[in-house]
């Protein structure tokens, strides 16, 4: 009987054959192969070379990781007091709140970071602001004095944020925010309050009961948080095209350009793909077995 | 309470930084210049725009129709897949799940740029097939050339929808008592009515979030679709990459207006009638008492 | 919650679909593939009505944008409109339909100087679309004086002002120029020193960003002070930002057209032989370079445009302007045709570029 309804499975498990796994494999074989130079017909010969001329993208990954894990950081000190905050509300407030913090999350993430190219610009409204509170003015007047040669000193107009990594660490935050928070917020308003209640009848102050109870039966939220915040980060290719004005590549950006972009070479692309997604799988499964020891440690 | 006001205060900016941007792209949309920074009179000029632009329009179209498809289409095969999954042994299932969550692990564009690469090989190994097959007979034409477009776009759609619709229908089948099919059959019920009747109202709540996880995910979707709709489809979210590539038109506010307004009429509507329902459940309760 | 919402939202959008659902035809299609900003768009309405013919209009960044995407089988295309260069190497590669010009009356229009053109020495595959001058387009309130060399576009004393091209071609064409060397060089040596200027004046904060149709908004708003695009596009610009100014520089630039092709394995040539002799008629092309400003290769179109433009606005049309559209015989000595290149200087240019993108 039993084995009758596994059947049920069959079609599925074709379709992942097809639809996950061989798309995978091609994408490993693409890795390692390539077309010779002016042939015209599909043929392609084993080479290292796509994985030998990553050695040139070192920038780009280095500047990937320590982005995505800048907005992850800056996501989970938000992200975490905002979460233990709102859980500590009354009900009503709680559930405001959390229709607040996921409205935005339906508006297509695009036209939220459009939003802040407007913002951002030298021309843009943040600028605008600040001029019109004559911080530019202040901080000229300022500057001045610290210019090695005052006379020279060319006094500045905006402050210059479109195009920089802040600006792309701003998109992620700005985009990625409520995966921490959702995650985490769900963890601590679940959280046993007896458990509390028992520590701090046991003498312990706030911050003893934070350290040793809610933030180790907390962390199963945060990371997942970490993880929903950190992948897509460290592969987004819209946002750092954007905010970051092309002067800002990302692992995404550099994917993108092979495949659409202005440089055709789907081999580099998909090797390169390749290895960002062996470093997130490794990454979440030492992330998880961290969190299991962690985990462990609390329960003994 | 002094802390608890800084909490207040601190909440409040985390609100202020998260709409902010929203606000002030509904506000441009009112703009009548076609800055979003100089504010030059109000107008309504660019909903009007926006409805006449056929290369949007369209895109909203093929979004819905994609997301729909996508999502009944999977909700089905995937209810049936966890099925499935949950009648087999651990062992078979464990390494199948893992697969499963593939999807969902990797990073959008992996799974865009794998996607991609196997339509292209797939579609070169069908225009060998079919001219093969054209040479030998003349009875059926088949077309040689395949084109990445909407087809692919509803698998791709689909693939990465599944293993959403199996994760939350899975649980509900685990809490399922499994004796009741059995018990249901042992009475008399042919296979398909205990389905009917006893397997899918225990696992409805699951095939419900399941297939609303799908909708959201099809909707929000952009890096996947950037890799496998091809140049003539076009969802929504890739329209408006391709507009901030351009000269960025107060259009794009009209949408995202419109596209809030929607999202923030129905939450409101919920939510009251939730609490409503709530409301009612308490006072037939206390009034029971 | 959120899924209470997504249901509602979800039956909400059904109904829409059954109404939009209707209206979906049937029949005659033409899928256009051009660049941004690049077409009155009333032009494609006018010839749907006329025609009966449903136009897909879709648009590509840039050339090399645009041959990734004929390349990893993500466009059916029938008509694409990609400049000099690149109609040579779709040429090379086999990927163009020979045109049937007895559909296409309308080519006979064409001035003389546009065809068989280096891209297309026979006259088999192309009609030309518009063509123009790449320059440097600068702000007068923003710059001390005015601007005359390609070296304004690696200055120091603009930095984080400028805006380079995004794409391969025009960003190492306009280093290569800068040096003294031909847009059209196989030169390793000389290449790679554009490359280096390019790279420093990027590692020493000149640029502001790498913008294609992005540059509109920003050269508009005042966001930055100069930026390398194509002359139509400054008189675009010009019609929001009356400061901003456009100079061919004195080492000379490149000329471009862009020419209207079928690809050859296009499902509807017959019907995208009649959108290309649509756009390429007198009526249309006036329209069309009223609206873009790019210049029209039809002859009787290019000498009407004047009278067009006093006629359409009641007031006469500058010269000067009109001389930056249509550049004259002067300004296109100075000006090279960009050729294709050979494969290993493609290969050359792509690594290049991508270096560039990513280095810091």
């Amino acid at each position: 009987m039993k084995n009758k309804r596994s059947l049920f499975a069959v079609p599925y498990i074709v379709w992942m054959a097809f639809l996950v796994v061989i798309p995978i494999i091609i994408m490993v074989v693409y890795a390692f192969t390539t077309v010779p130079a002016g042939a015209t017909d599909d043929s392609l010969t084993f080479t290292l070379s796509n994985f030998t001329s990553m050695g040139n993208y070192t920038v780009v990954f280095t500047r990937s990781f320590k982005l995505a894990l800048i907005a992850t950081l800056v996501c989970l000190l938000i992200g975490y007091p905002i979460s233990y905050m709102i859980a500590k509300e009354g009900p009503r407030f709680q559930r405001i709140a959390m229709v607040l913090i996921m409205l935005p999350m339906w508006i297509n993430f695009l036209l939220r970071t459009y939003s802040w190219m407007s913002i951002l610009e030298n021309n843009g409204l943040l600028n605008q602001f600040f001029r019109a509170i004559g911080l530019i003015d202040l901080y000229n007047s300022i500057a001045i004095h610290f210019a090695a040669d005052p006379a020279a000193y060319q006094p500045i107009t905006y402050f210059q944020m479109m195009g920089t990594s802040g600006a792309v660490v701003l998109g992620m935050v700005y985009n990625y925010l409520p995966f921490m928070i959702l995650p985490i917020y769900s963890v601590i308003v679940k959280l046993d309050h007896s458990l509390v209640e028992a520590a701090h009848d046991l003498g312990a102050n706030s911050i003893v009961v934070f350290r040793k109870v809610i933030f180790p039966l907390s962390l199963p939220g945060v990371l997942s948080g970490i993880t929903m915040v950190f992948v897509p980060s460290v592969s987004t290719f819209a946002i750092s095209r954007l905010l970051g004005g092309g002067n800002q590549m990302l692992l995404g950006d550099l994917i993108e350009l092979q495949f659409t972009g202005g440089a055709y070479n789907p081999h580099l692309g998909a090797a390169i793909a390749m290895v960002m997604m062996v470093i997130v799988v490794v990454c979440m499964w030492v992330m998880n077995h961290f969190g299991e020891g962690e985990e462990q440690a609390v329960m003994l | 309470m002094k802390s608890r006001a800084l909490n207040r205060v601190f909440m409040a900016l985390v609100f202020l930084f998260l709409y902010a941007p929203i606000f002030l792209l509904i506000i441009f949309s009112f703009n009548a210049g076609e800055s979003s920074v100089v504010w030059k009179g109000f107008s309504l000029k660019w909903y009007g725009e926006l409805f006449r632009d056929r290369l949007i329009m369209q895109s909203v179209y093929t979004t819905l129709l994609v997301s729909l498809l996508a999502t009944i289409i999977s909700t089905i095969a995937g209810t049936f897949a966890a099925i499935g999954f949950y009648s087999m042994r651990r062992r078979v299932r464990e390494p199948l799940m893992t697969i499963n969550s593939i999807p969902m692990m990797n990073a959008d564009i992996v799974t865009g740029v794998s996607l991609c690469l196997f339509f292209v090989a797939f579609f070169n190994l069908w225009g060998d097939f079919a001219s093969w097959i054209n040479s030998i007979q003349s009875l059926v034409y088949l077309p040689t050339r395949l084109n990445l477009g909407f087809g692919t776009l509803l698998l791709a759609h689909i693939s990465f929808n599944i293993p959403y619709v199996i994760l939350s229908v899975g649980p509900k089948l685990r809490q399922m008592d499994r004796n009741l099919v059995d018990a249901a059959q042992d009475l008399g019920c042919t296979w398909m009515q205990a389905f009917w009747k006893v397997i899918l109202p225990e696992i409805k709540p699951g095939i419900v979030s399941g297939a609303l996880i799908a909708f959201t995910m099809s909707v929000d979707d952009f890096v996947i679709s950037y890799f496998t709709a091809g140049s003539a489809t076009s969802t929504l979210a890739m329209q408006i990459y391709s507009m901030t590539k351009k000269r960025i038109s107060p259009k794009i506010n009209a949408i995202s207006t419109l596209l809030f307004i929607t999202v923030l009429a129905l939450l409101v509507i919920v939510n009251i009638r939730e609490a409503r329902q709530e409301r009612a459940a308490l006072a037939r309760q206390t009034g029971k008492k | 919650m959120k899924k209470k919402l997504a249901l509602a939202l979800a039956t909400v959008l059904a109904c829409g679909l059954l109404f939009t659902g209707c209206s979906g035809g049937s029949g005659r299609v033409v899928n256009v593939c051009s660049w941004g900003e690049y077409i009155d768009t009333d032009l494609i309405t006018q010839f749907e009505e006329e025609t009966g013919i449903t136009v897909n209009y879709q648009t590509a960044d840039s050339n090399e944008i645009l041959y990734s995407q004929l390349k990893n089988g993500g466009a059916n295309y029938d008509v694409i409109v990609p400049s000099d260069y690149m109609i040579a190497r779709l040429i090379e590669e086999d990927m163009l339909a020979e045109l049937n010009y007895d559909n296409i009356p309308n080519y006979s229009k064409i001035d003389d100087a546009y065809k068989g053109l280096s891209f297309d020495p026979e006259n088999k595959y192309t009609v030309p679309y518009s063509w123009g001058t790449l320059g440097i387009i600068y702000n007068t309130t923003m710059v001390d004086e005015p601007i005359t060399s390609w070296n304004a576009m690696f200055d120091t004393a603009y930095a984080d002002n400028v805006l380079m091209i995004n794409n391969s071609r025009d960003a190492l064409g306009i280093a290569l120029l800068s040096l003294g060397y031909s847009v059209n060089t196989t030169d390793e040596a000389q290449i790679r020193e554009a490359y280096e200027k390019l790279a420093k004046a990027k590692a020493d904060g000149v640029y502001q960003g790498w913008v294609m149709d992005e540059v509109f908004q920003k050269m508009e708003q005042g966001n930055a002070a100069i930026a390398a695009y194509y002359a139509g596009d400054y008189l675009t610009m010009l019609e929001s930002n009356p400061d901003l100014a456009y100079v061919v520089p004195e080492e000379g630039s490149n000329w471009f057209v862009d020419a209207m092709c079928v690809l050859k394995d296009a499902e509807h040539k017959e019907e995208a032989e009649e959108w290309i002799n649509f756009i390429c008629g007198t009526e249309a092309s006036l329209a069309n370079m009223d609206y873009i400003w790019y210049a029209s290769p039809n002859a009787e179109a290019l000498e009407q445009y004047p009278a067009y433009y006093e006629e359409t606005y009641g007031e006469p049309l500058d010269q000067e302007l009109y001389e930056i559209m249509a550049a004259p015989q002067d300004v296109l000595d100075r000006c090279e045709v960009y050729e294709n290149l050979p494969a290993d200087t493609l290969t050359l240019y792509n690594d290049l570029w991508v270096e560039l993108g990513v280095g810091n």
